[in-house]
């Protein structure tokens, strides 16, 4: 994924109205872009490719349905660690060769890697945190998500 | 929230985006050999239960400027974490909000991804909801990433 900002002239207004508008959603229908373009007073074949074109660009870095994770089946946890600076790479190391190790960030904390835990059950989740324990003879703190709440992000285009 | 074997199916050939054609959901039904009606009356009760929670373009934050963030947390007094999360949440800054369980030497309970195009606007962003929470809540902290250490997709596979 791009993570550069790209120079703001790359974008033109049409561009920024469909960034803007679609973050929104996008509607199911047999030609669903039509539908869009009208609402942004614009023509199907030409939403059709902006959107490409903003892909390209690395503007865009999902277009389609987001799903619910858990809804999805499968267990999720955040951790965390606290490793001494001297151990920080092969902690690291041992920690992203388990599977179950989805996203892994390093802070600025006490707590210093942060990670997210993905396996199909529960039990999976307890398993690979248990074996990082082990292997590392270190704490994983366990953070489970208790509640989530409806995000209201947007990126202003 | 359950899902059936042909739900699994449409979440495993459209996890990774739809086609940015004129029918694409006629296309990802060609795919599956479903109907289009009946892929998209399945996909629209999926939105209704939850499952899809949208369907939309996700801007990339970093090329659009949005290129700092830190990961805020919060001791917020139990009694009013929910109704306190759910306002945190719905801020157009905060990209994920969550209660979690608090740890030894670890007192926050609310967790909130902020984002901006500086580390400054981050904490600019971060003292709005410091006054939203106001007294209820009795530490705070922000957590910068310095590194990706590692980034892995989720995904689900189409068969069992």
């Amino acid at each position: 994924m791009r993570r550069a900002p790209l120079s703001p002239d790359v974008l033109d207004a049409e561009d920024r109205k469909i960034l803007n508008a679609l973050q929104d959603g996008f509607p199911i229908a047999p030609h669903p872009f039509a539908v869009a373009a009208e609402q942004l007073g614009l023509e199907e074949k030409d939403l059709i490719t902006r959107i490409r074109h903003l892909r390209e660009l690395g503007a865009i870095t999902r277009f389609g349905p987001f799903y619910d994770a858990a809804a999805m089946g499968g267990a999720f946890c955040l951790c965390a660690m606290e490793v001494p600076e001297a151990e920080f790479e092969q902690v690291m190391t041992l920690v992203n060769a388990h599977p179950e190790v989805a996203h892994n960030y390093e802070r600025t904390h006490r707590l210093n890697m942060w990670f997210v835990l993905a396996a199909e059950t529960l039990e999976g989740i307890t398993q690979a945190a248990d074996a990082i324990e082990r292997e590392t003879g270190m704490c994983v703190h366990r953070f489970p998500k208790l509640e989530e709440f409806f995000i209201g992000f947007r990126v202003p285009a | 929230m359950s899902i059936d074997a042909i739900d699994r199916r449409i979440i495993a050939a459209t996890q990774a985006g739809l086609p940015v054609t004129s029918e694409p959901y006629a296309e990802i039904a060609g795919q599956l050999g479903l109907d289009v009606e009946v892929l998209m009356a399945r996909m629209r009760a999926m939105q209704e239960r939850g499952v899809i929670r949208r369907i939309a373009l996700a801007p990339n934050h970093y090329a659009l400027g949005m290129t700092a963030n830190g990961m805020s947390v919060w001791d917020v007094q139990d009694d009013r974490a929910t109704e306190l999360g759910a306002q945190v949440g719905a801020l157009d800054f905060v990209s994920h909000c969550y209660l979690r369980p608090r740890a030894e030497g670890w007192p926050y309970n609310l967790f909130a991804m902020v984002h901006g195009s500086s580390r400054d606007e981050v904490e600019a962003k971060r003292a709005v909801i410091s006054d939203l929470l106001g007294p209820a809540c009795r530490a705070k902290d922000i957590l910068y990433s310095t590194r990706i250490l590692k980034k892995t997709g989720l995904r689900i596979r189409g068969e069992g």
